[in-house]
């Protein structure tokens, strides 16, 4: 079953185009790793799929359906979405408890049972009542990964989740990760840098460049050297523009 | 001798209507302090300022035209804030300027400062009557209704806009209504400490609350019970050294807040060099 099928899809932002006629499909159980330079739109395809955005061309259907034409669709209530900022306000005075009861459905009461369940997940049961500013990084990381599970996701959307989390907190949350794709069933698209963590966890690969570079089984790409060489290019080139253009600015 | 001072009516609404106005103000003034909005109230009472000019100008009820001008003020500057892109600082000084000379100019038309245009300024406690009483207590209860049955939607906004949003929640509809709440609130507030000291009772106790580092609920009930303090004993201290309400109130939460502080950044130092002594044994 296609958990999500974007189709031809194009978003300019002040006279630039982000998103170039981007076409790719998800089957459920996938875990599909989005990598791709910065400034390679990654955050932007990911404003468009939650309906963060809605000026682009092309189609997103999320479960069978076009989410632009249903503005207030039930479907993103079947996803879990965490933000490139992962991390939370260390000031703000909210339990871990608290933060994993706003991902349920919020017109709905809040269960005990189905918190519990999620902090169970994730390892963080004990840590309940504790203020989530004192938690570590990569703790905090995981709750959010919990109020995103709280509601029983089919479809997990992570944004470069791994960014300023050590060596030892990115290898444990990616075990996570792997544990809620087979174990619970969900389907994850996750962006990330990091290629060796890609290779290790996805069952598919978008390489993004603005454009479509790579769609397709994650050892398709990774036992390709021609395509490793080309992508590692093309980053550089970005990586180049971009530099260049932040000290223009 | 308390009792006996009980005795009195004024005393009695004084303090009715300030134990409501104090949980109200805190309980708004969370979701301003966390969403780095604390001088909103300020700017929402200077709108009040202009309206209720107008009022007395007009000979309509001043609470009203007030309510109603910081209603739209705020309404305006949300919507500007949105489509203009202007920085939220920028626009409570647009909002807090423009209402406060309205005020001026109004009261310069109809001839100068009369006593009602400085019970709103400074605040009358100890003027209120049964209806106004009743009316706090009406405004507290719709607003406290409110904020218990969309408490976690505001908490999510208050958290994470954008992640609130992703989960379907109508941001734009809650933020507007919540507005409306803090103008109301502010109005309400108005009688207690008056316009020009009405954000004290929105930041103070909250700030105070914050350090005591707990979650989200048990960091409002502090709150609310450091305001229900600040506003009795400030009623009390007033009344029996025949000081100014409002300024007794404000201080007495600002002592709270310091005492606060200090104790927290003592017990904090005696945990480091703890820790320290700990570690070299």
């Amino acid at each position: 079953m296609q958990i999500i099928e974007v189709n031809r899809l194009s978003y300019a932002y002040s006279g630039t185009l982000v998103l170039s006629n981007i076409s790719f499909t998800i089957e459920e159980g996938d875990i599909l790793g989005i990598i791709g330079p910065n400034g390679a739109g990654k955050t932007t395809l990911f404003s468009c799929m939650l309906g963060l955005r809605e000026d682009y061309t092309g189609t997103i259907r999320i479960l069978g359906e076009e989410i632009k034409k249903k503005k207030k669709s039930k479907v993103f209530k079947s996803i879990g979405y965490i933000p490139q900022k992962n991390t939370v306000d260390q000031n703000f005075p909210a339990t871990v408890e608290e933060i994993v009861s706003l991902g349920i459905n919020i017109t709905g009461k809040t269960s005990n049972e189905k918190i519990a369940l999620a902090l169970e997940t994730v390892g963080l049961l004990a840590q309940k009542d504790r203020r989530v500013g004192e938690l570590s990084g990569g703790q905090q990381q995981r709750v959010l990964i919990a109020k995103a599970m709280v509601n029983d996701p089919k479809l997990l959307i992570l944004d470069e989740p791994a960014t300023g989390i050590d060596l030892e907190m990115q290898n444990k949350f990616y075990s996570l990760l792997k544990k809620l794709n087979q174990e619970n069933k969900i389907t994850i698209i996750w962006s990330s840098h990091d290629l060796d963590a890609v290779n290790r966890l996805a069952t598919s690969v978008a390489c993004i460049n603005r454009s479509m570079f790579f769609h397709g089984k994650a050892y398709e790409f990774f036992e390709n050297p021609d395509l490793l060489k080309a992508y590692s290019e093309s980053s550089m080139q970005a990586h180049m523009h971009l530099h260049s253009h932040t000290h223009r600015g | 001798m308390v009792l006996e001072v009980l005795e009195f009516g004024f005393l009695q609404r004084a303090l009715i209507a300030g134990v409501s106005v104090a949980i109200t103000s805190s309980v708004i003034g969370l979701f301003l302090v966390l969403r780095r909005n604390s001088l909103f109230g300020d700017a929402l009472s200077h709108a009040a300022f202009g309206g209720i000019a107008i009022g007395l100008a007009t000979n309509i009820y001043p609470l009203w035209t007030g309510l109603t001008l910081s209603i739209l003020g705020a309404l305006g500057i949300t919507k500007l804030r949105q489509s203009a892109k202007i920085p939220a600082d920028a626009t409570v000084a647009i909002l807090l300027s423009s209402g406060l000379a309205l005020g001026i100019l109004l009261i310069s038309l109809s001839g100068g400062f009369t006593l009602d245009l400085f019970s709103f300024l400074f605040g009358s406690i100890m003027l209120v009557s049964v209806e106004d009483t009743l009316t706090i207590l009406a405004m507290t209860g719709i607003i406290l209704s409110i904020i218990i049955l969309l408490y976690r939607q505001l908490m999510y906004i208050t958290f994470d806009e954008e992640q609130a949003r992703v989960s379907g929640l109508p941001i734009s509809k809650l933020n507007y209504l919540f507005i409306i709440l803090a103008s109301v609130a502010v109005i309400v507030s108005m009688r207690l400490v008056g316009i020009l000291l009405v954000s004290s009772l929105l930041v103070i106790p909250n700030v105070t609350a914050l350090l005591f580092n707990k979650g989200f609920k048990k960091t409002a009930l502090i709150s609310v019970l450091i305001s229900i303090f600040s506003v009795v004993v400030g009623i009390s201290i007033s009344y029996a050294a025949n000081l100014a309400p409002a300024g007794t109130i404000v201080l007495i939460s600002t002592a709270a807040f310091l005492i606060v502080l200090a104790v927290r950044h003592y017990s904090k130092n005696k945990h480091i060099i703890k820790k320290l002594e700990e570690a070299k044994s």
